[in-house]
């Protein structure tokens, strides 16, 4: 029996525990419109908008997430949700990187809080969650109203400081030392994520993220 | 006076006169002269054994003569499993030139093997905690055409972090629990192959502790043992020897070993570096050329640059003996065969011991030298290539000549990393560090993944290295870090700094006395003081 420690082992997910990113979310839904016409322009316009996500990514999550986020305006609710279980088992489980099962199951068994926090959506995120046995974590959320999203999501947003501030409020309400919880991540944009942890990690990491995690000698994995 | 200092004890051991040539000195990825103080005694390496003409020859005579059990030929019966192991990148070293004895070894075998129907073979290197050796250093060891037949499926790494993949033996009578590698411990037959490099390695400390996991390995790799061990390199004063011995019992007791051992000469260099290992007061005009051109070259080249060089040049190491057969007897007759061409026999302990720290060790092939591996270079090893008692008297002062950069490879050594800033300035007592760290490293889910999927030595590795000081650290009085290029790597190591080796001797003579006898070990070199 390992001893327990009071601590957690916090995730982001996409790009650390799975390979695919929002955009292939986005895509999905993007191929399933009412009609082969409608499937076709969605799926047009976000290969198109694909530059423009990038640039903007790497200027600022924030603006990324405006941006990102309208794609989904007038969408129903109910399509939404309807299809999730088909994402989940056509682009998200496949996606899941063979390290991210060790990784998990390790930490569990020193008695770490698991606790993923995303910038998905709720709605994809759920199954992979039952998947993984993680019951707690955080996620974006559409606003809908009448059924139909808004292309906004409600606050908070989850990303870059959203994300360590939630940490550090999660951790007062339940009693978790940071010192001793994880954090782990793959991209730059989490740096304040990581920072709020004693033992921070570098997954499958950006250039930007690894020349830190060098910098900073945090230990830099590849669950891949 | 001088007669008297040029008196030859054996052709190993040099004493320096008024008239001796400078002595080249290693520090680091440098080489460097220096003037040593007139009676100082120098430590060669003997010169190398011949090495056996014919190679698979000695091996086939080995697997058909062996001792204690029946040829390997006889054991064999189509559709049995058999699983090879052998030694990782950790020795020797620097790597050698290929062909690798263990490529010779396994073409040998595995030949014999499918001769006799024998198809369902797996290659297992015994890395232990060890880093897990990449594809490209798993192709070099075993040539293009047995990488080619077996790597991925049936060639790869021992997971000391793999649950599904190891099973438990059970425990000692001493309580030390044995947990192996699966497929070797279920396997009708397992080969051993392995290269003696130092007479630690080898016997039963190979499938004990090559294939084991944490949880056996932390019941030897203790500080007590190797407190208790004098030295490491002495088998029968050795209390991990001990320890192995009867680990390796009980793996004789659940699994039919045939364990095959080879020695090799010390060779280490020849051609354009052999000058290295020489005596500098024979060295000729063109040896002194070499060097200055080497110097020369390296002093133009960044730190990396220099190390990639070094590292790129192979040792050209031949194989001296080759026997098989059951574990001890084995391992008795290379064990023998090694001190053959190590022991240099010395007559009298010194006050102050120099050893100038080369970049190479088990634990940084194509890899950095930290400040931990050169620690357990200088009081690990360089300390205990002893018999019968220490070459250093109890309380002396031990001179390493290294830069002692703050330098870590992050791919390799990330718990290293850890354990040297947040840990050693809280304390270096070993057994505090065991008892309050070494299961917290050891479980990091960081670094057990870096070790599954990447390279990375395992989490509790750095611990180990610490242990593997221990009894030198017990020992000395002082350890002066000459030409260290900082000041807080050798404090973080308890060490005290010179700028370079004269003043360390300074230093050192200040605490012993002018009189204090001084003795230099001629790196790099394999050689066990044989003390009288």
């Amino acid at each position: 029996m390992e001893e327990s420690l009071a601590g957690a082992a916090f995730y982001d997910l996409e790009g650390t525990l799975v390979s695919t990113n929002l955009v292939h979310t986005l895509g999905f839904y993007a191929r399933r419109q009412q009609g082969w016409m409608q499937s076709f322009k969605k799926s047009a316009t976000t290969l198109l908008s694909l530059p423009v996500f990038a640039v903007t990514d790497q200027y600022s999550r924030k603006v990324f997430n405006d941006l990102y986020f309208k794609r989904y305006k007038g969408q129903s609710e109910d399509r939404l949700r309807y299809f999730a279980h088909e994402l989940f088992e056509e682009v998200i489980k496949p996606a899941v990187f063979p390290g991210s099962y060790e990784l998990i199951e390790k930490s569990r068994s020193l008695g770490l809080r698991q606790v993923v926090i995303t910038g998905a959506l709720d709605l994809s995120v759920k199954p992979l969650m039952e998947h993984l046995n993680i019951t707690e974590y955080v996620t974006n959320r559409l606003e809908f109203v009448n059924g139909s999203a808004t292309g906004r999501l409600l606050p908070p947003i989850m990303a870059a400081a959203t994300k360590a501030s939630w940490i550090r409020t999660f951790a007062e309400r339940e009693a978790i030392s940071l010192s001793d919880s994880y954090a782990y991540t793959d991209s730059m944009s989490d740096l304040p994520m990581l920072s709020v942890v004693g033992h921070p990690a570098a997954v499958n990491p950006d250039m930007r993220l690894r020349q830190t995690a060098l910098h900073h000698d945090w230990p830099i994995l590849t669950l891949k | 006076m001088s007669l008297q200092l040029r008196r030859k004890t054996h052709e190993s051991v040099i004493y320096i006169d008024r008239d001796s040539a400078p002595r080249i000195m290693p520090s680091g990825e440098d080489f460097i002269l220096e003037d040593l103080p007139i009676g100082t005694r120098v430590l060669y390496p003997n010169p190398p054994l011949k090495g056996l003409p014919n190679r698979e020859a000695a091996i086939r005579y080995a697997l058909n003569h062996p001792h204690g059990c029946d040829p390997l030929f006889a054991q064999l019966e189509p559709g049995m499993q058999v699983t090879v192991a052998v030694d990782d990148i950790s020795l020797p070293l620097p790597p050698m030139a290929t062909p690798d004895i263990r490529q010779t070894v396994l073409e040998v075998v595995l030949d014999m093997l499918a001769g006799h129907g024998v198809d369902d073979v797996h290659i297992l290197i015994a890395n232990c905690l060890h880093r897990k050796m990449t594809e490209w250093e798993m192709k070099r060891m075993v040539g293009a055409r047995i990488f080619d037949a077996y790597y991925p499926d049936r060639y790869y790494n021992h997971d000391a972090e793999w649950a599904d993949g190891l099973v438990k033996l059970g425990e000692t009578k001493h309580k030390e629990p044995l947990v192996l590698n699966r497929r070797a411990a279920e396997s009708d037959l397992l080969i051993y192959v392995n290269i003696n490099f130092v007479p630690m390695d080898g016997g039963h400390k190979s499938v004990a502790v090559g294939l084991c996991d944490y949880e056996s390995l932390r019941a030897h790799h203790e500080p007590q043992t190797i407190l208790d061990s004098d030295s490491y390199m002495d088998p029968p004063r050795s209390e991990l020897n001990r320890k192995c011995t009867r680990l390796g019992k009980l793996v004789d007791e659940h699994l039919n070993v045939f364990h095959i051992e080879t020695a090799i000469n010390n060779r280490m260099y020849k051609g354009d570096m052999d000058f290295l290992l020489k005596n500098e007061d024979d060295f000729t005009a063109f040896d002194r050329m070499k060097f200055e051109a080497m110097r020369y070259t390296m002093n133009k080249l960044p730190r990396p640059a220099r190390r990639k060089l070094l590292h790129s040049r192979p040792a050209q190491y031949e194989m001296t003996a080759c026997h098989a057969g059951k574990t001890d007897p084995v391992h008795d007759k290379i064990v023998a065969k090694g001190f053959e061409q190590y022991a240099i026999p010395v007559s009298g302990q010194c006050d102050i011991l120099i050893t100038g720290i080369p970049d190479i060790s088990p634990y940084n092939v194509y890899s950095i030298l930290n400040p931990l591996l050169v620690q357990v270079m200088a009081l690990g090893y360089h300390f205990n290539f002893y018999r019968n008692k220490p070459l250093l008297k109890k309380g002396g002062v031990l001179i390493v000549q290294h830069p002692c950069y703050d330098d870590f490879d992050h791919k390799f050594h990330p718990s290293y990393i850890e354990f040297f800033n947040r840990l050693l300035p809280e304390t270096r007592d070993s057994f505090v560090l065991r008892e309050k760290y070494e299961r917290e490293f050891a479980n990091n889910p960081s670094y057990v993944e870096m070790y599954r999927r990447g390279n990375a030595y395992h989490g509790a590795h750095p611990f180990f290295m610490w242990y593997w000081g221990e009894n030198g650290r017990q020992h000395v009085g002082k350890v002066i870090a000459a030409g260290a290029e900082n000041a807080h790597v050798p404090a973080m190591l308890g060490w005290e700094r010179a700028d370079n080796l004269t003043e360390a001797i300074a230093m050192a003579r200040s605490y012993m006395g002018n009189s204090a006898e001084i003795t230099m070990l001629h790196q790099p070199m394999i050689g066990v003081a044989d003390m009288e």
